[in-house]
């Protein structure tokens, strides 16, 4: 296993759903300024492996958890000096299907700094240019940042959702199936994205596309039925991949 | 084969008549409202105190009863609303929409949507009784408050539980706390629903007539304060259809037009009022 310096650990992480135990003994490293793609069939945790690294999980009814899971060192489930908000905050969250917050397009962007106390037209002006720049949809949007962000095409509320969780100054972006509900276009606009943002960011996507992920990743983490088959960097997983379940999966055998 | 679209063919032809049966009776309380009524319009009616031998076909109008009911229907929404919003947004799952006080709260709630308006009435004249006060203004909103907020709360709270979780996550996601998700994103996208509950609650309030028959009482007067008696719509046509008179009579189901316009002028006026943020509401 290659060394690098990880941004978020997983230790021990074991979740259950009522009696059902969706994640066992999860224990994986997420490298610092890199894609990392979790892949595996559907329902086999993916996505509440992912809600696990924002305490998103939280807002689930009846989800029990054990095990650790630290960013930047600090244990953001048992650290009692740890608020979920600021979590959520450092860690931008892009849903599958977009939804854009029921105001303009200018608010979506500066929602999340309002509630962080940012104030003065003028740095708000800033941001929505900057992030929204970023996002790739700065061109389209700037002579109606007014009109309701519900009138936007759904490639461009995903940007603009993008725009939005960037506006918060995340240090982590995780995408889950971020490009599933989009068209091909505006997909290959996300993608785009996040290769140009992975200087900055370390960023974690959840993808059924195995194409994507090797278009995308540079790490990988392979779930499968709740339990980590196997994780590393994305040429050892694809190109030679150790076990036999992940030898299967790649080659379309299991879905 | 044949059995299936029979089957389609028969239901969707049951679907048709019931459609017709409300649409129709819509219509026909319409019509006999308004052929009955209209000839009996007049500007002196809506704005003019009734004068002595009123009610026995005399000269006059219902202002007391218009300005009576405007008082008691927007008061009683007002403070309904203040209590019902609350209570609609305690209800989300975030809070404690899905324990056991959660589902005791709706259930009491149905219950109270089911008692009749007199009882609401009883129950107000028993405080009044025991407060000391007599049937005025005050006591008039707050029985019909009592009515109006199973209703409001119960409309209230179908419409805040529609809003998609995934748009809540999306604002949790940002570090919002829940009552900033809460008041910017699940009210806003609520709106229009919430503004239906208040309409609903409104409309029921200003129309009943049992339970302020004894909290609000009546007269020929406008109130002076929230301790005078005041006259309301519904009574007016209670009493006016009450006597022998035919033009008294006739003088009712004006009445019941103008009550009729009142809740349709609000309704109308409130949707336009709060279009500018109906666009922003996510589909």
């Amino acid at each position: 296993m290659s060394v690098f310096k990880p941004h978020i650990s997983v230790h021990k992480l074991n979740v259950f759903y009522g009696s059902h135990q969706s994640l066992r003994d999860i224990t994986v490293d997420i490298p610092e300024k890199q894609i990392t793609a979790i892949i595996g069939p559907s329902g086999c945790g993916k996505t509440t492996l992912l809600k696990c690294l924002n305490r998103l999980i939280d807002l689930t009814d009846g989800v029990r958890l054990s095990g650790q899971v630290l960013i930047g060192g600090v244990d953001i489930y048992n650290d009692k000096n740890i608020d979920a908000t600021c979590i959520r905050k450092r860690m931008g969250m892009l849903c599958q299907k977009p939804f854009p917050l029921p105001m303009s397009i200018y608010d979506n962007v500066t929602y999340g700094l309002k509630i962080h106390g940012v104030k003065g037209k003028k740095r708000l002006d800033a941001a929505v240019e900057r992030y929204l720049t970023m996002a790739g949809l700065w061109e389209e949007v700037r002579d109606r940042l007014e009109s309701p962000a519900s009138r936007l095409s759904a490639g461009q509320q995903q940007r603009l959702c993008l725009a939005r969780s960037l506006a918060v100054e995340p240090e982590a972006l995780l995408g889950d199936e971020p490009t599933s509900a989009l068209d091909p276009i505006s997909a290959q606009h996300i993608e785009k994205t996040f290769r140009e943002l992975r200087k900055d960011y370390s960023i974690v996507i959840v993808t059924h596309i195995l194409r994507q992920a090797r278009r995308l990743a540079d790490y990988v983490i392979f779930l499968y039925l709740g339990e980590l088959i196997e994780c590393g960097p994305a040429e050892d997983v694809f190109g030679r991949p150790k076990e036999l379940k992940t030898q299967a999966y790649i080659r379309g055998e299991i879905s | 084969m044949d059995r299936r679209k029979l089957e389609e063919d028969f239901c969707r032809g049951l679907m048709i008549a019931a459609t017709f049966v409300v649409g129709g009776s819509l219509f026909a309380v319409f019509s006999v409202v308004i052929l009955k009524g209209a000839p009996a319009l007049s500007l002196s009616m809506i704005t003019e105190l009734p004068q002595g031998g009123y009610y026995l076909g005399g000269e006059g109008g219902i202002l007391n009863a218009i300005v009576g009911s405007l008082y008691l229907g927007l008061g009683a929404t007002a403070l309904a609303l203040v209590l019902a919003l609350p209570v609609a947004l305690f209800l989300q799952k975030e809070y404690i929409g899905n324990s056991r006080l959660g589902r005791l709260t709706r259930l009491s709630l149905d219950v109270l949507w089911g008692v009749p308006s007199i009882v609401y009435g009883a129950f107000g004249f028993i405080i009044m009784v025991y407060l000391g006060i007599r049937a005025c203004l005050l006591g008039g909103i707050i029985a019909l408050t009592l009515l109006e907020l199973p209703i409001m709360i119960r409309a209230m709270d179908e419409v805040v539980r529609m809003v998609p979780q995934e748009l809540k996550e999306a604002s949790y996601a940002m570090g919002a706390t829940r009552l900033e998700t809460t008041m910017r994103v699940v009210c806003r996208q609520a709106l229009p629903g919430l503004l239906t509950a208040l309409l609903l609650a409104f409309g029921r309030g200003i129309g009943d007539a049992a339970s302020i028959l004894f909290t609000a009482g009546y007269t020929d007067r406008l109130p002076h304060s929230l301790f005078d008696p005041v006259a309301s719509l519904p009574l007016a046509v209670f009493f006016q259809i009450g006597t022998p008179f035919p033009e008294v009579q006739q003088r009712a189901y004006a009445s019941a037009l103008i009550l009729l316009l009142l809740v349709l002028i609000l309704s109308v006026a409130s949707r336009l009022l709060t279009r500018k943020f109906n666009k922003y509401v996510v589909r």
